[in-house]
């Protein structure tokens, strides 16, 4: 090994103080946008700390797809809860003698078979949808973190079990599933459709759980924490799943859209919500029929479903990349 | 190689039995056959204690499975609503659900693919950019919605097919159906695509291809391809399960007798012979194809092989 | 604001390489990141530059400009030139300079495992070279990949020539490396930080396999690399970079004993010794500049102890210090002596 000449010590010290601004560090050519930071002599920059949420925050803010989807969701929402801000009439009082119907004052959207209102029931039908893509969701990602987070998190035995629990699950294309199942449910709420989706739907979000948390599980922090004598219950709550979660809330964002959509192709088939519920499914089941006649009786209530799957679909997209540390 | 082969056989064992008996018991300890066999009116008591032997329901649920399984492996799937043997059902049917199938697999790999390669390789382009909104909207459009609108432009409107297919279904009539049902499954295929080829592109070991002085199309097919595919194909391979359930869809929309059709059908008039032997095919099918698929993969990419 | 500046090095016969004065940018969102100002080296037959710098300083960007392969966009030459063997390859068509590559000059990656594709086999992606460049049969391409890995020394080659690079410990896989460039016997390898991702015992064995190599070939090698220790022993003449710029070139011992640029010696300084124990470690104070805004003059005066007013003004050449070094401090005397 060459020896340097000069010791650097006090040699090293800058001769006209340190006036000079120091420009901050880049990594290669390309630019990350970093605040300015801290000095610290003699070498290293400091900077605040920024954690994946407000980064990831700061991205959606910017996002034209994100505020325009969330503002979408947020008007189905209010719609879902209060129809009568918007329309004033009752889905279910029909004349049939207005049956097919194309518009007319009063009626923008025409008349469907039995005479009802399209509009009212376009509106009122954001409600069953809604309803049961936000439980459904709620429901599969609850049961999916907790079972597919245990599972990743003790592994062993139970690990394997849900593995093959899960396995079966998937083994059922989940049309199949639904027709086979619902087919013999009698009721006309809303439950049984939003049980069959959790049902079905909770492997999905269990196996990214479970991904996840065996991922954020390895990393060194959590074996510094159990080594300060943390319990499991305590490295769960506060180490593993503020790290793990980010994967679920993806998926499970976008997983509402597709249950949205996936509740009106069983309403649809007839094995999904049924009358007296007003859902586009239905509605658009019974028009089809009739599409060379009237064809605006299935065009209304496929259209607002379109917007509707597609505003949960693009807020999960957004969400996605503004959480994708791969993108940034 | 060949562990693996084993070891993902072994896998697919106690699945297939727990979604077969799941599925069993959901038709049958959940509805009532008997009441079915009968029609609208009730059953007498004698007639209807002939019918439970007859099916085996006077049996403990556990024992009707394994009959039912013993059965099926001799190849017998009970009788449907209308007297007809199952199979023969089954023999009608799942050529023209395969045919149709076919057809969308065609449509979903070809533009699927190439969509997603010219996207991939043209990232953040006005091509991609489109690309990008138009599969999330045709990935939001239910398939059946989709299906009608297409019925009506092109069957209805604009008459360039019959909006109904004819009974024996043949490849030129089953493009459209094919193509509906298809679209879902193209998008993602595309989006998958894209991801995986824009990831690739950037990648070390391309970088390799290029400094060894390799022509482009080898370096694209030989190198960026070949392993850019890989996850594209595994979803292909998943997605069968998804396509089986548009396919019910599209037939009834475009009136196609095939799987779905008969299926449902047995659903309205709660066969559960019909339901519950189609059904366990139709899983069957999805098993085989996942684990073919999990194979492909293993030859893909030789890291598997080994693990 | 910069000259042409120009290495002075021995002749002893028509350099390998010559780079003239090169300059890339890369055109950003934020900006446009001067990656290399204005870098001029030579490279003769059989002998060795080293490259050093940290990350930033452009060496690596400088290498794939060499061989063509930079990202462009983002990556353009604006200025300059390449001059292999007599000819300028920034001037070739693409398809020219792609028969060159691999061929002529070729270039080893730091990471050996994400530089091979995974799933060929090595024996495949080896035989490659001889497929593609010399319209060999499979067969005859084979043979010759069994050679090449016997050659790297890779126990039982014949063997392992149809495993695949994840089968392979990290040593090995760079010898395989080594081998793909060496497979038609180019007249310049480019090693860019070949041994930075192995372990000190391994970093030593696959150092010597490239001297030896390069002695009985008698190719021109580059080795880029921020280790001063790895170095000493196979190069012959380093140049240091910084900022996109050359700052210091030397013959390898001189520049070891007496540095003639403050950077240098602050590189030098920050070897950890072993008669340093009890004291702090010493680095140099502050981050190499952000492309998109180097500072004006010379661009290391806000770390630099020696800054005076002219260094924060005019952009140092390469002063000559002697007929085979050359330095880019306006002080380099003083950095000489002090």
């Amino acid at each position: 090994m060459p020896e340097p000449e000069n010791h650097p010590d006090e040699a090293m010290e800058p001769a006209g103080g340190t006036g000079a601004t120091m420009d901050l560090a880049q990594d290669e050519a390309r630019g990350l946008e970093r605040p300015p930071g801290h000095e610290t002599a003699p070498g290293g920059t400091t900077e605040k700390p920024r954690s994946l949420w407000s980064d990831a925050w700061r991205d959606l803010r910017r996002n034209p797809v994100f505020i325009l989807s969330a503002l979408v969701i947020a008007f189905l929402v209010v719609i879902s809860i209060w129809p009568g801000l918007i329309a004033s009439g009752n889905p279910l009082s029909c004349n049939l003698a207005n049956s097919q119907k194309g518009s007319a004052p009063g009626h923008p959207f025409g008349f469907d078979n039995q005479g009802c209102d399209v509009y009212t029931r376009v509106v009122y039908g954001a409600r069953a949808s809604v309803t049961v893509g936000v439980c459904a969701t709620l429901g599969a990602a609850i049961l999916g973190s907790v079972l597919g987070g245990l599972a990743g998190f003790f592994g062993g035995a139970g690990d394997a079990v849900l593995s093959r629990v899960s396995d079966i699950f998937f083994g059922i294309p989940i049309v199949l599933g639904g027709l086979v199942f619902l087919s013999v449910v009698t009721g006309t709420t809303v439950w049984p459709v939003i049980g069959f989706i959790v049902l079905l739907g909770w492997p999905q979000i269990g196996r990214i759980a479970r991904g996840s948390v065996i991922t954020a599980r390895q990393n060194d922090y959590v074996q510094a924490a159990r080594a300060l004598g943390a319990g499991n219950s305590r490295l769960l709550l506060r180490h593993i799943a503020p790290n793990a979660v980010a994967p679920v809330i993806v998926v499970a964002t976008i997983a509402l859209g597709t249950y949205i959509s996936l509740e009106a192709t069983l309403s649809y088939l007839g094995v999904g919500l049924k009358p007296p519920t007003v859902s586009w499914g239905i509605d658009i089941s019974q028009a089809s029929s009739q599409i060379r006649n009237a064809p605006h009786m299935l065009l209304w209530p496929a259209g607002a479903l379109s917007v509707t799957v597609l505003a949960f679909i693009m807020l999960g997209d957004a969400v996605r990349d503004a959480l994708d540390p791969k993108l940034r | 190689m060949g562990r693996y082969v084993i070891r993902r056989v072994l896998q697919m064992i106690p699945v297939f039995i727990g979604t077969t008996l799941l599925i069993f018991f959901m038709v049958y300890a959940l509805g009532d056959p008997v009441a079915a066999k009968c029609g609208d009116r009730a059953c007498d008591p004698a007639t209807a204690a002939q019918i439970r032997h007859d099916l085996y329901l006077d049996h403990p649920l556990w024992q009707q499975y394994l009959h039912y399984m013993a059965q099926i492996f001799q190849g017998d799937f009970g009788t449907a609503y209308n007297g007809q043997q199952v199979t023969e059902l089954m023999g009608s049917a799942f050529p023209v659900t395969l045919r149709l199938t076919i057809v969308a697999i065609l449509f979903e790999i070809v533009i699927g693919i190439t969509l997603g390669v010219i996207t991939g390789m043209r990232r953040g382009r006005p091509v991609d950019t489109g690309a990008l909104v138009l599969t999330l909207i045709v990935i939001s459009i239910p398939t059946f919605v989709t299906g009608y609108v297409l019925q009506y432009l092109l069957g209805v409107k604009w008459g360039v097919i019959e909006p109904s297919v004819s009974a024996e279904a043949p490849f030129n009539e089953l493009i459209v159906p094919g193509l509906v049902l298809a679209l879902v499954s193209l998008a993602y295929v595309t989006r998958l695509t894209r991801t995986s080829i824009a990831e690739n592109t950037r990648a070390d070991y391309v970088r390799t291809a290029i400094a060894k002085g390799l022509p482009r199309s080898r370096v694209i097919t030989r190198h960026l391809l070949r392993n850019s595919l890989i996850p594209v194909v595994t979803f292909i391979g998943t997605d069968i399960g998804a396509l089986m359930g548009g396919a019910i869809v599209t037939e009834r929309i475009f009136n196609i007798r095939g799987v779905g059709f008969q299926l449902y059908q047995g659903i309205l008039r709660l066969d559960s012979a019909t339901v519950v032997g189609f059904v366990t095919i139709l899983v069957i099918v999805f098993l085989a194809a996942n684990l073919l698929v999990d194979l492909l993969y293993a030859v893909l990419d030789p890291r598997i092989r080994y693990a | 604001m910069t000259t042409e500046p120009t290495v002075p090095s021995v002749p002893t016969e028509p350099p390998l390489l010559e780079v003239r004065d090169l300059h890339v940018e890369f055109r950003t969102r934020d900006g446009v990141a001067h990656a290399v100002n204005g870098v001029s080296y030579t490279v003769s037959a059989a002998e060795t530059l080293a490259v050093l710098g940290e990350s930033g300083s452009g060496k690596s960007v400088t290498a794939q400009a060499i061989m063509g392969i930079l990202d462009s966009p983002p990556g353009f030459v604006t200025q300059g030139e390449i001059l292999f063997r007599g000819q300028d390859l920034l001037k070739m068509n693409a398809e020219d300079r792609r028969k060159v590559r691999g061929a002529k000059m070729a270039m080893i990656f730091q990471d050996a495992l994400s530089s091979l594709n995974p799933v060929l086999s090595v024996g495949n992606q080896l035989a490659e070279m001889f497929i593609v460049h010399e319209g060999m049969s499979r067969k005859d391409a084979k043979s010759k990949a069994i050679e090449l890995m016997d050659r790297v020394r890779i126990p039982a080659a014949r063997d392992r020539v149809g495993d695949y690079p994840h089968q392979f410990s990290g040593g090995m896989r760079q010898r395989i490396m080594i081998a793909m460039a060496l497979a038609l016997e180019p007249d310049l390898i480019i090693a860019d930080e070949p041994t930075t991702a192995l372990d000190v015992t391994v970093q030593a064995q696959v150092m010597e396999l490239l001297a030896e190599l390069q002695r009985e070939y008698s190719m021109g090698l580059i080795l880029i690399t921020h280790d001063l220790g790895v170095v000493a022993d196979v190069a012959d003449y380093i140049a240091v970079m910084y900022a996109g710029r050359i700052v210091e070139t030397a013959p390898v011992h001189e520049i070891y004993r007496r540095p003639a640029h403050p950077y240098t010696k602050g590189l030098l300084a920050s070897i950890p010794r072993l008669d340093q124990k009890g004291r702090e470690l010493y680095a140099i104070k502050g981050l190499p500049p952000n492309l998109l805004h180097i500072p004006p003059g010379c661009a290391f005066n806000p770390r630099c102890p020696m800054a005076q007013a002219v260094c924060r003004a005019d952009v140092p050449p390469l002063y000559e210090v002697s007929p085979t070094r050359a330095s880019a401090c306006h002080f380099w005397k003083e950095a000489l002596d002090g």
